[in-house]
């Protein structure tokens, strides 16, 4: 299970990379796992605004269907394109493959409450 | 939380385990797309101890399951399985049920895991309703413990471990014979529409037959399957889970078991309701549908036919043979016509689907 030092977490399984005002987000490598098979991934249009604790699109494995969400506010600048061709990207490679969305933050005092690395992955085996 | 004698054997080969109608069962090992697959192309082993036994015995039997069960049970050999179910007075299905015959005298029922209790009650109620004599009832459910194995190369793989002549065992039939020295009902049936066996033992030899099987077919590619793929495998064949194609408010005439319905046959419980339906036009069928565009279709997502919404998804995938969503629906029977173009409402958008003749592979 890996857990990268270049990223905030959240407790719904998202990582973000910042750098500046843009965030790209994707979800963790402890969300594939636990999902299973991803078969179809529906993300946003580029203009998009998504808001801290809403959803912004869906992954979807063969059972069963997930919300994804977001932990900032601000208008979507770009989406992987690739992505919802190729949803086992999730799987394979859930932090560079299958990144999902760049969003330029309204407001970076949200980034605050996110979790490092480390603090993310004792969250993570708190749960099992 | 009940458990099968093989809880401990899944975990041990890192199944991710989830709840299922009070049992704690494992709902996928190394991937529900991969153990799909391996058994539509090689093997695989699935552990269904969770599913009930029901015993039938006495002079009194086949009169008595003529009036339980929508099927003719009269037609039934020695060592021949017959699909069935039992009916509500109103007509909606109490359980869909394979119903062995071991002797004129003596029949088994395997019930739906989720429906174990509720089977054994109802069962027992239509017996004293009736009065049916020389008639005794045992749920044996938890003597039993049953593993499936299905695929092409299930046969073969068996074969290593009985004597018994499987080439000579046709579909929905059995035999009792031993299998790696534990005494089993080998019964050539299924739920995933390939060529396989499910195979009835004691509780206690559950373990041992598990381990020599995934032992002697390791070399053919056999793998442990959960609940995810065996839920995708017969939904691929247009095969109905209760609860979903099949309930207390569907009758067999919808869910698409009018095959087995024989209404012409002596009273039977449901009959009258059935019967009704028929001369009136059944409302709503049991259609297969396929996405046209992107698009996963969803247990209780609504479909749609010229604008207007005709009728609710029951089961929904993305098929992992296929690569496409795939669906059974109940549909108003006036749209539910091979060809029919459709819309499913996914979320926020309405994606293009179709209405194709089963099974979907």
């Amino acid at each position: 299970m890996e857990f990268p030092e270049e990223f905030l977490y959240t407790e719904d399984h998202e990582w973000v990379l910042v750098e500046d005002d843009i965030v790209t987000v994707g979800i963790s490598d402890f969300a594939q796992d636990s999902l299973g098979d991803i078969v179809f991934v529906e993300l946003p249009e580029v203009g998009y605004q998504v808001e801290a604790g809403k959803t912004f699109g869906v992954v979807e494995s063969v059972k069963a269907v997930s919300d994804i969400y977001t932990p900032i506010t601000g208008e979507v600048v770009e989406v992987n394109d690739e992505l919802p061709d190729t949803p086992e990207l999730v799987n394979t490679s859930p932090y560079e493959g299958a990144w999902m969305i760049k969003v330029k933050l309204d407001n970076p005092a949200e980034l605050d409450g996110l979790l490092d690395a480390e603090a993310y992955q004792s969250f993570v085996e708190e749960q099992d | 939380m009940k458990i099968t004698p093989l809880n401990q054997q899944h975990k041990k080969l890192g199944a991710r385990m989830v709840p299922f109608g009070g049992w704690e069962m494992p709902v996928q090992y190394s991937g529900v797309i991969d153990e799909h697959l391996a058994v539509r192309q090689a093997a695989g082993l699935f552990d269904v101890s969770h599913m009930g036994e029901i015993e039938v015995k006495g002079s009194g039997a086949l009169t008595y399951l003529q009036n339980l069960t929508i099927n003719e049970p009269s037609v039934l050999v020695d060592g021949q399985v017959q699909y069935s179910a039992c009916c509500y007075p109103e007509g909606g299905v109490v359980d869909d049920v394979t119903l062995y015959r071991f002797a004129p005298d003596h029949f088994m029922f395997c019930v739906n895991a989720s429906n174990i209790d509720k089977d054994f009650a109802w069962m027992q109620k239509v017996l004293a309703d009736g009065a049916f004599a020389d008639v005794v009832l045992t749920n044996r459910s938890p003597e039993f413990a049953q593993l499936a194995l299905q695929g092409p190369k299930s046969e073969e793989i068996l074969a290593r471990l009985t004597d018994a002549d499987l080439k000579q065992l046709v579909f929905y039939h059995f035999i009792e014979a031993d299998v790696a020295g534990v005494p089993t009902i080998i019964s050539r049936t299924g739920y995933t529409g390939e060529d396989g066996f499910e195979l009835y033992i004691a509780a206690d030899k559950a373990e041992l037959l598990w381990t020599q099987l995934l032992e002697t077919g390791a070399g053919d590619g056999l793998i442990p399957i959960g609940l995810g793929a065996r839920d995708t495998l017969r939904l691929e064949k247009k095969y109905a889970l209760y609860g979903h194609e099949l309930s207390e408010a569907i009758t067999p005439l919808e869910g698409g078991l009018g095959w087995i319905t024989k209404l012409d046959k002596p009273s039977f419980v449901g009959q009258a309701a059935l019967q009704k339906m028929k001369a009136q036009g059944v409302p709503r069928r049991l259609v297969s549908i396929r996405m046209c565009d992107k698009g996963i279709p969803r247990e209780e997502y609504p479909v749609f036919a010229c604008g207007k919404e005709v009728g609710i998804i029951t089961s929904g995938t993305m098929s992992p043979l296929l690569k496409v969503g795939i669906a059974l629906a109940l549909v108003e029977t006036s749209v539910a016509a091979v060809g029919t173009e459709v819309e499913i409402g996914i979320r926020q958008r309405r994606v293009a689907a179709e209405i194709i003749k089963p099974p979907f592979v």
